[in-house]
């Protein structure tokens, strides 16, 4: 497998460092991947950019840090601003239409989603929207399939968010699908 | 197979190794980037039957382990810079008392509260020199986290064979990332159990009076001997005395029994050293990005070389010596202004060849910030 580097960026508690530990942990437990995840964050407890960066790949992975991600992830403004400018060209760089305006074309894929309108509209719960976002992520781009990633929430998850999760991730990858 | 394989935190895998080396009693105060050790003992050891106990402060969790160790448990605290400091006199007290514990420092920027949440190796020479006296210290690391696991256990067999404290000098990069672990079979790694007396009740048991092996078998404290434990220089008995013949000799006992084995302590790895004409000397993290390079490198024909230090304290001076003989330049890379570089230019022949590779701004240093020393050490500019 082609070495995949993504950084997923948002807010504090939008889930983007869950999302990125949901994604390595599928790699890793149910597709015998090699992956690392590692995160920046500050002294604050909430609030301020969260950034989680995952590599995944089929063999040893030495350097845990992405400094220039194939896949970028952009769930606010702030964190578009702040990160854009690393992407990769060539990568793919995914946004939600309703938390950021795309300002300046990059050498690479922009997908602008809207995962959050979706999200409230066929689930009416924001708090699956990381999970609608690994949805059009693994459309996209075929890092893990949708299964494993199933998995993985039926693992953590208690029983009763679970169908959900699932349809919130179907959600993200009939997006992804739409766009490819 | 399935829950063999874990994806986790390196905080997470060095309580897992804990766990697997036999520990039964945690106590510790929460601080970042340690944290998640607290909470997953605190998940954990009740599961096994074992005790966690929030303290109050850093100096008692180490005194509250000390303790425990010394009635039959297997015992650890977990901390991060500023709490390592408050620990120092504890850290003295085990060293004297000879009590076996495991005191993991996951390193943050320092000094004082420093920099909680990122990456430094800025506590290694206090891990060292850090509690007052002469003494001998245990400091073991890794970098990536099925090493962690091993080494962890390694730190528990350390402990129960020598009697001593053993720290294990974690950083926020190997505690916080995420990686794969392989938790091994019962078995798989020796554990050794504590060495306990075989003096019956009844018959005079003498604490700290070495068998020939210099090894003293211990009895649980409350149980069948009385005996008296102290942080002043004892006597067999464990009794307070000046004498000057026993003071030395204690303090010789102490020095020794980890100094005459260092051999037997000492854990390293090495990666293409056979024909390098430089190399890199480095641990914990940053040994990741050092190997990252020699990888890279090598691919392109370079003459490149690493040397992974696990055990730290005592540092292995003969090993350094012999793996760099040949080299025509090392590069020390660690997070710190040059810890270990002092004790590799006293190891090898010709100190001038020892150059620094390091960052102290908080960040994870980058195999490009290392290749850019590099390059200036040969000659080549940046």
């Amino acid at each position: 497998m082609e070495k995949c580097r993504i950084v997923m960026s948002g807010s504090g508690g939008q889930g983007v460092i869950t999302a990125s530990v949901i994604l390595a942990e599928a790699a890793v437990i149910f597709e015998g991947l090699i992956a690392v995840q590692s995160q920046a964050y500050g002294p604050e407890a909430r609030g301020g950019a969260a950034r989680s960066d995952v590599i995944i790949s089929d063999s040893e992975i030495h350097f845990p840090k992405v400094t220039q991600p194939n896949v970028l992830v952009c769930l606010t403004q702030a964190a578009y601003n702040k990160f854009f400018p690393i992407i990769r060209p060539g990568g793919l760089l995914l946004t939600d239409t309703r938390y950021v305006t795309t300002e300046r074309k990059v050498d690479a894929k922009q997908i602008e989603l809207p995962m959050y309108n979706h999200v409230m509209e066929k689930i009416g719960n924001p708090v699956v929207l990381n999970i609608c976002m690994l949805g059009a992520l693994i459309s996209l781009r075929n890092i893990v399939k949708p299964e494993s990633i199933m998995k993985i929430l039926e693992e953590r998850l208690p029983a009763n968010s679970i169908q959900m999760n699932r349809n919130a991730l179907e959600l993200g990858i009939s997006l992804g699908e739409n766009v490819k | 197979m399935k829950n063999q394989i874990k994806f986790v935190q390196g905080n997470e895998a060095c309580v897992e190794a804990a766990l697997y080396a036999g520990l039964d009693f945690f106590a510790g105060y929460p601080i970042t980037p340690s944290t998640e050790i607290a909470e997953h003992m605190a998940v954990r050891l009740p599961q096994i039957g074992g005790k966690f106990l929030q303290m109050e402060d850093e100096i008692a969790s180490l005194c509250a382990i000390i303790g425990a160790s010394l009635t039959g448990n297997k015992v650890m605290t977990a901390t991060s810079g500023p709490g390592f400091s408050l620990m120092q006199e504890a850290l003295g007290y085990a060293i004297m008392t000879e009590i076996p514990c495991v005191i993991v420092n996951v390193q943050r920027g320092g000094p004082s509260t420093g920099l909680p949440t990122h990456a430094s190796q800025g506590d290694i020479n206090q891990a060292r020199w850090g509690t007052h006296g002469d003494h001998a210290i245990i400091a073991l690391t890794a970098s990536n986290h099925q090493d962690l696991f091993t080494i962890t256990v390694e730190a528990f067999n350390l402990a129960e064979t020598y009697r001593t404290p053993v720290l294990l000098m974690l950083d926020e990069i190997t505690g916080h990332m995420r990686e794969r672990l392989h938790i091994p079979k019962p078995g798989q790694i020796p554990i050794v159990s504590r060495l306990k007396t075989s003096v019956k009740q009844g018959v005079d048991y003498h604490p700290y009076l070495p068998r020939e092996d210099g090894r003293l078998p211990m009895s649980d404290f409350g149980g069948i001997h009385r005996y008296n434990v102290t942080g002043l220089f004892h006597d067999m008995w464990g009794f307070p005395t000046d004498n000057p013949q026993i003071v030395h000799g204690l303090l010789r006992h102490l020095l020794d029994k980890i100094g005459n084995n260092v051999h037997l302590i000492a854990k390293y790895k090495e990666f293409y050293l056979e024909d390098a004409t430089t190399i890199l000397v480095s641990y914990g993290s940053s040994a990741r990005s050092a190997l990252h390079l020699v990888n890279n490198r090598r691919n392109r024909g370079e003459r490149l070389g690493l040397l992974e230090l696990q055990t730290l304290w005592p540092f292995p001076y003969g090993i350094v010596r012999e793996k760099c003989a040949n080299a025509r330049h090392v590069l020390v890379v660690e997070m710190n202004m040059g810890q270990i570089l002092r004790e590799v230019k006293i190891a090898v022949e010709d100190p001038e060849k020892v150059f620094l590779a390091n960052r102290v701004d908080g960040m994870f240093i980058t195999p490009t910030d290392i290749r850019n020393i590099l390059r200036l050490i040969q000659g080549k500019g940046v």
